[in-house]
């Protein structure tokens, strides 16, 4: 029960500071002192107290978009074990509808922006829907690997099982697996190299560019959105790649909100090295992410 | 409880209604009445073919009637099993639905091709019925046979277009050229057992020394009604040019013939080669992916349905796939898995593919054009239409928490658990298959219904487009709630196939729960009501907080430009654009870039782009057209003189007369 507090209150709470936390990294590296930490809860919390402009153009689905998205990403997050706590919703075959849940949102975000009739959100639909369709294959090759090596379907059994003695024993595929895992997480949050979250161009945006009408409350909800889906595939990524257990469930779960700063830093790190990707050289990465996954499976299954 | 007949009687019933159910039309001087009587009688038959499914579902022994017709092939036998109830389910919902729509849709008072129309639709229904029912091999063809003429005469409804009349030759030679097969098929069962009568379930061993013969021409034959990849060339053409409600039986029904007839054919055998499964595995997948990278690419509307279809076809023949492969492997989680799949997206093809077909018949109605680039902004106008179209779109697509995901959850679950059991896990493959297949769905769909419905008009036609009426939208809201219903709640779908997966594939039944109890049906309840219930009070929420708030309107953002013009949309086949260069080698778009001529002021130059369709215009179109020329030398025999014709048959006989003696 505990842990099920626990799990709900971190899921809720914490994403936004990842965001604080990429962003002040961004900062150091480029000799500023950068917005505050919790620069994102303030964001959000004028967010929803601002009105919201809405275009001609738009229907229902413009203001169904973000909340379909935020609900479907919600219940994702109650299937996704944390640390080394199993999830409060788990059963057998989770995991795909876990895939499926993503495709949901990603379904309705895609249609709200071409609601607004914008050429800038028709371009941004676009890539998203390819680049995600791309990453599919490489999460679920992903999936198989863990689900063969744990024998079993269910979420919170194959995320948990990684620990330092699987990676002493299988070493090779599992850090194929963390490159293939680190990717799609880059992928799907739009984060350089794949997405450039800071640009002022329109025409190079994939996310940011999908949002543009959105405005007041609805953006708010949208950011949210982003957070929350950065922290669950943060979350999958920091299971398979930290899998530090200590046995005393306080402590793990320190463990864990540590981790995933950390992993927020690690973000931040690769957004000040790296430039974005140019748009035709993001599908080859991709595809060599699947690759890196099949090749996962591959090794496991000798 | 108590019912007057049983099943099969309810059944031949049920296709006798359907088939009389156009004559009135063609005979009354008043064609409107003569249509509603039509679309009255195949309600009533509907009901009747459902009355005899859930006799068959609840269990009720089939009744065999036997006619001992002049033909000298043996007596014409009917019934019907666990196998055939799957199919008729489907078949006389969908039938119910389309015979209604088609009052709005294609009214006698305005249409004069409407009494054949009407009459053809209830002979292709019935003839349907009746290739599920035939237990005799040329009762059956003959029932395939008609079938297949009535969709021609279907789908040629509009036949003074040249573009109609084209998809009607190549529907016609490649149907025929499958019922060959199917000629050679039959024959040789008949040698094999010396009788027309279909075996018994089980019944020949796969060392008889026609088995693999039988089981080609079964593939080619059947296979190619079905639409599965590379025999599909007929089908994305002759879904288009039909007439809309045609289309959705053609693609919600008339495709499962040929899944019906593959599956009847392989029930003949005790055991099937290794080889099989691996090949209808194989080709599922082919045509899972390669269809739904056709659909993405496409401009008209029905034929990226048409598109779709093949999809959907290849992901049923995934699951007879697995089904087949886990028989052979003894693992009884891929043979109640992919059956279970396999049969599930069956009967849910047949409800969201309807729905979506019937969708676009509203739009062409609505709106006056196919092509997905000319419409745009028409939820404004269609609301209903944009909203059932909506639960089509995501039901397709696979997604919670409509229908489409239960079929596919099964596949998955059945395919993971064999990469973790299995010592060579080749089925797991299949998982990240269907992932990429979901993928380029969202892509297709995405495109489909944001193109179409959202945004601002791109016509005057779509500009000035107008919800249809009551029997068109009736209809579609059934389809509508059955997929709802069936989503929310998957246990009705498993409820329906529990039966015919463990007559097929012999599985007891504590072994289907056992492999059932891995798909997390319950869980899914319980998901899909949270998702719906998280969604509404997200959504009042928010709606309580603008109610609260200043809501100014203004134009969509356009970097300043304050006088944006439906053109300058992202059309279809800009959203496609990305996906489409990747997917280069199997959507093949042919771009016809404009060549600038004059010096100071260039002349007027056009841009055309077409996906092609690499079998039917790179391969076959070539061939028939060699072939046409080689042979035009044998056109003097063509001279249309009555006589001359008869005495071609005469000689023809005389000689095999001769010959036999």
């Amino acid at each position: 029960m505990t842990d099920i507090i626990i799990h709900c209150a971190v899921a809720l709470l914490f994403p936004p500071l990842l965001l604080g936390i990429i962003g002040k990294t961004k900062a150091a590296f480029a000799g500023r002192v950068g917005a505050p930490y919790l620069q994102p809860y303030y964001d959000l919390i004028k967010l929803f107290r601002k009105g919201s402009v809405f275009s001609e153009t738009t229907t229902w689905v413009f203001r169904a978009g973000p909340v379909v998205t935020l609900s479907a990403t919600l219940i994702a997050v109650l299937l996704i074990p944390l640390g080394r706590h199993a999830a409060p919703l788990s059963f057998s075959g989770d995991m795909i509808l876990f895939a499926y849940l993503f495709g949901l949102s990603r379904f309705f975000t895609t249609i709200a922006a071409l609601d607004t009739g914008s050429s800038f959100e028709g371009m941004g639909a676009a890539r998203e829907v390819t680049f995600s369709c791309l990453v599919e294959p490489t999460l679920f090759f992903t999936l198989i690997t863990l689900a063969r090596m744990s024998k079993s379907l269910t979420l919170s059994t194959i995320l948990i099982y990684p620990t330092p003695a699987i990676w002493l024993a299988a070493g090779a595929s599992m850090l194929l697996l963390v490159g293939a895992l680190f990717i799609t997480l880059l992928a799907e949050n739009c984060r350089i190299p794949f997405d450039d979250p800071n640009t002022h161009l329109e025409l190079t945006m994939i996310h940011e560019v999908m949002v543009l009408d959105h405005s007041g409350p609805a953006f708010g909800i949208i950011l949210y959105g982003a957070a929350l889906k950065l922290f669950i595939l943060g979350a999958v990524f920091v299971n398979v790649a930290l899998p530090l257990a200590t046995g005393n469930p306080l402590v793990d779960w320190a463990i864990f909100v540590v981790a995933m700063m950390a992993l927020a830093v690690a973000i931040g790190v690769v957004e000040s090295v790296m430039a974005r990707l140019r748009l035709v050289r993001i599908p080859q990465l991709l595809v060599g992410a699947t690759i890196l996954s099949a090749f996962a499976l591959l090794l496991v299954l000798r | 409880m108590f019912f007057f007949l049983e099943p099969t009687a309810y059944l031949l019933t049920a296709a006798t209604i359907l088939a009389a159910s156009g004559v009135p039309g063609l005979l009354l001087r008043a064609p409107l009445f003569g249509q509603r009587i039509a679309a009255f009688a195949v309600v009533i038959a509907s009901l009747l073919g459902e009355i005899a499914v859930i006799q068959l579902l609840g269990g009720s022994p089939a009744a065999f009637y036997q006619v001992d017709w002049p033909l000298p092939f043996g007596p014409a036998l009917f019934s019907t099993d666990h196998l055939s109830t799957i199919f008729l389910f489907p078949l006389f919902l969908v039938t119910g639905c389309v015979s209604v729509y088609s009052l709005a849709y294609w009214p006698a008072s305005e249409q004069s091709s409407a009494g054949k129309l009407t009459f053809f639709l209830g002979l292709f229904a019935a003839a349907m019925v009746l290739v599920v029912v035939a237990r005799n091999g040329v009762l059956f063809l003959m029932a395939w046979e008609v079938m297949a003429l009535s969709a021609y005469f279907l789908l040629t409804t509009e036949q003074q277009s040249s573009a109609v009349q084209r998809v009607g030759t190549v529907y016609l030679l490649a149907t025929h050229t499958g019922t060959m097969a199917l000629f050679v098929m039959f024959s040789l069962l008949r040698s094999t057992t010396g009788t027309f009568a279909f075996p018994a379930s089980h019944a020949l061993a796969q060392t008889l020394p026609y088995a693999t013969l039988i089981i080609v021409t079964a593939l080619v034959g059947f296979g190619g009604k079905a639409g599965l990849m590379p025999l599909h060339f007929w089908l994305p053409g002759a879904h288009a040019n039909a007439p809309s409600h045609v289309s959705a039986m053609m693609s919600g029904l008339m495709l499962k013939m040929g899944v019906y007839g593959i599956l009847r054919t392989l029930s003949f055998f005790v055991a099937l080669p290794v080889w099989v499964g691996w090949v209808i595995l194989l080709l599922g997948a082919w045509s899972a992916v390669n269809g739904i990278a056709l659909a993405t690419g496409q401009r008209d509307l029905k034929r990226l349905l048409a598109c779709s279809s093949i999809e959907n076809i290849g992901i049923i023949f995934i699951g007879i796939g697995l089904a087949l492969v886990g028989i052979q492997a003894h693992a009884p989680y891929l043979v109640v898995c992919g059956l279970s799949g396999a049969f599930i997206h069956i009967v849910n093809h047949g409800l969201f593919k309807s729905l979506l077909f019937l969708g676009s018949g509203a739009l062409i109605h609505g709106a006056g054009t196919r092509e997905i680039d000319r419409m745009g902004g028409l939820a404004r106008r269609m609301p209903i239409t944009s909203t059932l179209f909506l639960v089509g779109s995501l039901a397709i697509c696979g997604l919670p928490p409509l229908n489409g995901f239960v079929g596919e959850l099964f596949l998955y679950v059945g395919s993971i658990t064999d990469g973790i059991t299995a010592p060579l896990p080749l089925a797991a493959l299949v998982a990240p298959v269907l992932a990429l297949v979901g993928g380029l769905a969202v892509i297709t769909f995405v495109k489909l219904y944001g193109i179409i419905f959202l945004g601002t008009p791109r016509s005057a036609a779509a500009a000035h487009s107008h919800e249809a009426s009551g029997f068109m939208n009736g209809p579609m809201i059934l389809l509508a709630i059955c997929c709802l219903a069936a989503g929310m709640s998957p246990q009705l779908l498993v409820r329906l196939v529990t039966p015919v997966v463990g007559f097929y594939g012999d599985v007891a039944g504590d072994l289907f729960t056992q492999a059932s109890s891995q798909v997390p049906l319950l869980p899914l309840t319980f998901v899909n009501i949270l998702l719906v219930i998280l969604t509404l009070i997200i959504g009042a929420v928010y709606l309580v907080r603008l109610r609260g708030s200043s809501q100014p309107r203004s134009t969509t953002w356009g970097c300043g430009y304050l006088e944006p013009t439906p053109r300058m949309q992202y059309t279809g086949t800009s959203f496609s654009e990305l996906v489409v260069n990747l997917l280069g080698t199997i959507v093949a778009p042919r771009r016809e870039r404009p060549v600038m001529t004059g010096v100071i002021l260039p002349r007027k130059a056009a841009f055309h782009y077409a996906v092609t369709e690499t079998v039917l215009d790179r391969v076959l179109s070539p061939i028939f057209h060699w072939i046409g020329l080689g042979f035009s030398y044998l056109r003097k025999l063509q001279h249309g003189q009555l006589h001359i014709y008869m005495l071609y048959i005469f000689a023809t006989l005389f000689v095999l007369m001769i010959w036999t003696h």
